[in-house]
């Protein structure tokens, strides 16, 4: 009972937020509210004994991706009346694909469930599921697993090459381990110097006397 | 214990029973914390005080022990300001994100080889990824105070939690492929055992000691002390992200960060230097047993060197953090997790 509870007030609270996601005025609650649904849907999955995933979900999305959106967003200036000037005129295209979406939706809804026979790799149920996804990903899995992680690798190196600036030449850049292992030597330079009487001392003197 | 649980069950039924029953036990945990945290910013004073040859805090109270509660009082009675044009719902929620993630980590942490709220399987991913969701609190605090220096404070903030975390995380990868688990009892059981019979020698801090270095630089980091506080500069940016809160709401910051001081600390010692696991031989009897003493011992000496630090080192300057955390320790550690596992599979292991 009491799991059916939660169930229903984290599945109104996902659809709520979603639903908030795409009506919310300000950008920065519509990505806060992007939050809340990765969070119900991670606690959806807890729900399911899926621990692992459900903390992969925040880990990742919440904790890093959505801090960058989050970051994106609020050094934006967003003028909410600009965006919006030309809602009417593009309506009609979005309304089209808003019901073509829809269909494809209603269809996959009340055909018949797609039963999956093929090799569906055997799950051992007594270790946890973050052993078992281990297993399974480092063993059957591992050409794809590595697949994906060269094209992430990809996307990575092209991120990097496109914002670094260093081919320009006019630019000034900071060596900061120079910096770190300079030492007084380098800066402060001794000298030997004689010391200069200054005449006037003794004139002043004489005359306060 | 079970009884207590029991006769409430008996009294309110199953479900209402269990419930209160749960709450008995946060609240069991939360206070004590909240006290700890109190006198931890009064050692902090008086450290810091002994350390520049003055006396510290010495007026309220015998000694001075009731200064922390002096000053929680001044927080409370101070009045609420909210400026002009902020999100004002974003800007009181933003502290309690903060805090609630910083005490929500604790319901996964073991005090002792059996005494835990939640024995979860994936606790130390349970705590990396609630440590994570700090971060939102901290962005949207300097964000909804309509300020630009709370909002540069913020950006600071986050950019170097994201940053040091990752450091932090590879060092918990080395931490958990010696264990072999993500439960943190495990991992401190992990340490009773192995080649080197349980002794001090056994615990992780030797043979992963560039990973617990990596873990408490990163951990001051994390928790944005000095010296790598820039996200309150004072000669920069006046406070930082908490520049526009007065009253209660600083009072949630300032619990908030003493309470993810401790919380790394308390990993640490977990992970590191073998939680309740007593450092004598176990012929010693009662000094030599595992407690919970032992625990709040090694979380204390992790807690003075957080102050030490700040009486100790420079402020940081923001490129040099950002070079340290992805320049130093991100190669460090995944260098050191490829050694590991080279060390693992050979003959040499002493983890078998």
């Amino acid at each position: 009972m009491v799991t059916s509870i939660f169930f229903y007030l984290f599945a109104t609270i996902l659809i709520l937020s979603a639903l908030r996601v795409i009506t919310a005025k300000n950008p920065v609650h519509a990505v806060l509210f992007l939050v809340l649904t990765f969070v119900t849907s991670s606690c959806l999955w807890l729900m399911l004994d899926v621990e692992f995933l459900a903390l992969s979900l925040i880990l990742v999305y919440v904790g890093a991706v959505m801090v960058l959106f989050l970051f994106v967003v609020m050094m934006l200036d967003i003028d909410t009346e600009t965006i919006r000037s030309g809602f009417w005129k593009n309506f009609p295209l979005a309304l089209l694909l808003g019901v073509v979406i829809l269909t494809e939706m209603v269809i996959v809804l009340i055909t018949k469930p797609i039963v999956i026979t093929g090799s569906v790799a055997p799950v051992d149920t007594s270790v946890s599921n973050g052993v078992a996804l281990g297993w399974l990903m480092y063993t059957q899995y591992s050409y794809p697993v590595e697949l994906a992680s060269m094209v992430l690798l990809l996307g990575l190196v092209v991120a990097v090459a496109l914002t670094l600036r260093k081919t320009n030449k006019n630019g000034k850049y900071q060596n900061i381990s120079q910096q770190v292992n300079t030492e007084s030597k380098g800066r402060v330079k001794m000298v030997n110097m004689k010391p200069v009487i200054a005449r006037s001392l003794t004139i002043d003197e004489g005359d306060s006397k | 214990m079970n009884s207590i649980a029991q006769t409430l069950q008996h009294l309110l039924g199953d479900t209402l029973g269990w419930a209160l029953w749960k709450l008995l036990l946060v609240i069991a945990i939360v206070v004590p914390l909240t006290i700890f945290v109190a006198y931890v910013t009064f050692a902090e004073r008086k450290i810091l005080g002994y350390m520049h040859a003055r006396l510290g805090a010495n007026r309220v109270g015998p000694k001075g022990l009731l200064q922390p509660f002096a000053d929680l009082l001044k927080f409370v009675f101070k009045e609420l300001l909210t400026p002009t044009k902020t999100s004002t719902g974003i800007f009181y929620i933003a502290p309690l994100i903060i805090l609630a993630c910083a005490l929500l980590v604790w319901a996964v942490i073991p005090f002792n080889a059996t005494t835990v709220f939640a024995n979860v399987n994936a606790s130390l991913l349970f705590v990396v990824a609630i440590s994570s969701l700090g971060i939102y609190g901290i962005i949207l605090a300097g964000w909804s105070g309509n300020s630009k220096y709370s909002f540069l404070g913020g950006v600071r903030a986050t950019a170097q939690m994201i940053s040091y975390e990752l450091a932090m995380g590879f060092a918990l990868v080395g931490v958990l492929m010696v264990s072999g688990s993500l439960n943190l009892g495990e991992i401190v059981k992990a340490q009773s055992s192995g080649i080197l019979g349980g002794s001090i020698l056994s615990w992780n801090w030797i043979p992963l000691f560039p990973f617990f270095l990596v873990y408490i630089i990163s951990g001051v980091a994390e928790t944005n002390r000095a010296p790598f506080d820039v996200c309150e500069g004072e000669s920069e940016i006046v406070a930082g992200f908490f520049v526009e809160y007065s009253g209660t709401s600083f009072a949630l910051f300032m619990l908030a960060e003493y309470v993810n001081m401790i919380t790394i600390s308390t990993m640490a010692a977990l992970m590191f230097l073998g939680g309740w696991l007593s450092p004598l031989p176990k012929s010693w009897g009662f000094v030599g047993n595992e407690s919970f003493v032992w625990l709040l011992l090694k979380v204390c000496i992790l807690l003075f060197g957080f102050i030490w630090y700040r009486a100790t080192f420079p402020r940081y300057r923001y490129d040099q953090i950002m070079r340290l955390g992805w320049k130093v320790f991100l190669p460090i550690t995944l260098i050191w997790i490829f050694v590991l596992g080279a060390w693992m599979v050979s003959p040499l292991s002493i983890w078998q």
